[in-house]
């Protein structure tokens, strides 16, 4: 039985309003993806309970957590969820294993889902417990404070910009963990980032939001390969594209397949039949009426072309395309799009210059 | 030493100490609401938390002297749950002392929790700890150098008050004739060698306090 979360806040602050009504998925993660100032946090912060909407409804499944219209209002330490913070935030009176027995002590047993062994094997802590805060790296600090938060047995993992505050080498030390977590656990993630990287990599449903209010809500593709939203989002269109290894070729190629289409790749190590995440930024893909041959760009998928619209950056436009169910985007410029007289229903054929790997 | 010297000693070290426990308890919870409020009364209370900083201790005294005697409200109370009056007591001593020294427990406890922020108590709340529980396993550990410097500075600031003792206690030996006014009766009766054991112990004893605060504690270093 998959729960649904319902979510509708409205604050009003002098210099800020906040006005969402959101219907999310109950499992997977759901990405809050906005820039800063457009209330993604604020809105983590209220299903937490640490800011009380003025007027707020706030529900996992059967269980409300905030009906202001009946007064209702669970202080967050009575509400079944996990917060990981910006910051790791651990408490630096307490051992790595007292940070992570600080929430699961004050778990009943019979609500516990995981032990702290099994927590700690899974995030990869297990040689720190015994360490003082002070004595991990950003990457390991933070690692703990996930574990401290699922030990808890929440019911919703909140994480607010968790590797915001990291630098590269310690966002790729973490993000296969947070990939684990995705895999492996039945709760629902909510995921407040301003990355795009990171939305790509992990989110299943992806909510924009823009000066508090919600610009979009939906599956991810469904969400990345729309051309109609605001300016600010579609700098970095792109599709992300959930593709199996089908073979390993011998001139150190991989070759991808998806509902749609095959691509290569440089060489992966993972088996044949590994999953993989890969993302197509719209900007490197072109559009050509005839399979394109003398070329170097080893990847073409055939598409019908689905809409055009405009795009913020002049004298071009961006193509969504439809490639046997799966969504493309395209940007190319005005000229060519009249050249090539390219309208919807039109078949043609996509080259695609790169593509990045998600995992 | 004269007997009444060690007595004297003794009456110190009990009356800073029954002081300094009684400041903890009274201290704390208006340390936490300084420093958690918004209300517009902080200011308030904070500058009345602090009158002990600027005022002479005699006026002070003066006003805890009138509000306990027979005719003030402090009296009338004890008077009516038949402990009787204060002033000249060793309880009245106590009293008085724990008003004097409230501003040196309350500081350093109110800045300890300010530094602390909001974070770590948010923290604890989405790990189901309660308000009143989070006070305990998070607050008060992480205030806990902000709680030894306002232990030692209200502890070593009672065995030096004079004024307030004066004015309150009397000087009835054993009851209320603290250190700091058996100093002053040994020069008023030219006992200098006496005057001298008692004043070159209080030196030695306030330099010993202030070491400690400063070696063990480097944080409280910038703070004072």
């Amino acid at each position: 039985m998959s729960l649904e979360i319902q979510a509708r806040f409205r604050v009003d602050r002098s210099a800020f309003t906040l006005d969402v009504d959101l219907i999310l998925p109950g499992r997977g993660v759901t990405a809050l993806f906005g820039h800063s100032g457009s209330g993604k946090t604020t809105v983590l912060r209220a299903m937490a309970g640490l800011e009380r909407a003025a007027a707020g409804y706030f529900a996992l499944g059967s269980e409300v957590w905030q009906d202001e219209s009946r007064g209702r209002f669970v202080p967050p330490h009575q509400r079944a969820l996990g917060v990981v913070f910006q910051e790791a935030s651990l408490f630096p009176h307490l051992s790595v294993r007292g940070n992570m027995e600080f929430g699961q002590k004050r778990t009943s047993t019979a609500a516990r889902r995981f032990s702290l062994p099994e927590i700690a094997e899974l995030l990869g802590i297990a040689h720190l417990l015994d360490r003082a805060p002070g004595q991990l790296s950003g990457g390991e600090r933070q690692r703990v404070a996930i574990a401290r938060a699922l030990l808890a047995a929440p019911q919703i993992l909140l994480m607010d910009e968790p590797l915001a505050a990291l630098d590269l080498k310690r966002k790729l030390e973490i993000l296969p963990y947070l990939e684990r977590l995705h895999g492996e656990l039945s709760i629902p993630i909510i995921y407040v980032s301003h990355a795009p990287d990171e939305v790509a990599r992990l989110a299943d449903h992806l909510v924009l939001l823009d000066q508090g209010k919600v610009v979009a809500s939906g599956p991810l593709n469904a969400v990345l390969s729309r051309i109609d939203l605001p300016a600010t989002f579609a700098d970095d269109a792109g599709v992300v594209i959930e593709a199996a290894i089908a073979a390993h070729e011998a001139d150190d190629l991989t070759r991808l397949e998806f509902t749609g289409g095959r691509i290569l790749v440089s060489q992966r190590h993972e088996p044949v039949g590994t999953r993989l995440r890969c993302r197509i930024h719209a900007r490197d893909v072109s559009l050509a009426l005839a399979p394109p041959v003398q070329t170097s760009i080893l990847n073409s998928v055939a598409a019908t072309v689905a809409e055009l619209a405009p795009t913020n950056t002049p004298g071009h436009v961006l193509v969504k395309l439809d490639a046997a169910g799966t969504p493309l985007l395209a940007r190319i410029t005005r000229r060519s799009a009249e050249k090539l007289a390219i309208r919807p229903g039109l078949a043609l054929h996509t080259q695609i210059k790169a593509v990045a790997l998600l995992a | 030493m004269e007997s009444t010297d060690l007595a004297a000693v003794w009456l110190t070290l009990k009356l800073a100490s029954v002081v300094t426990i009684l400041l903890l308890i009274v201290g704390t919870p208006i340390a936490w609401w300084l420093a958690r409020t918004r209300s517009r009364l902080k200011g308030v209370v904070g500058a009345v938390v602090a009158l002990p900083l600027v005022l002479p201790p005699t006026v002070l005294g003066f006003y805890l002297l009138v509000a306990m005697g027979p005719n003030g409200p402090i009296g009338q109370l004890t008077q009516a749950l038949g402990i009787g009056l204060l002033p000249f007591t060793f309880p009245g001593l106590v009293i008085a002392s724990v008003f004097y020294s409230l501003p040196f427990v309350v500081q350093p406890i109110q800045n300890a929790f300010e530094a602390i922020g909001e974070r770590p108590l948010e923290v604890a709340a989405t790990l189901r700890a309660s308000p009143w529980d989070a006070f305990w396993s998070v607050a008060v550990p992480l205030a806990r150098p902000g709680f030894l410097s306002g232990a030692i500075l209200g502890f070593a600031h009672t065995v030096g008050e004079f004024g307030i003792v004066l004015m309150i206690g009397g000087n009835i030996p054993g009851r209320t004739r603290v250190v700091s006014v058996q100093i002053y009766d040994h020069v008023e009766a030219l006992e200098y060698t006496q005057a001298h054991w008692l004043a070159g112990g209080m030196v030695l004893f306030s330099f010993l306090v202030l070491l400690a605060l400063y070696t063990f504690n480097p944080a409280r270093r910038k703070a004072l």
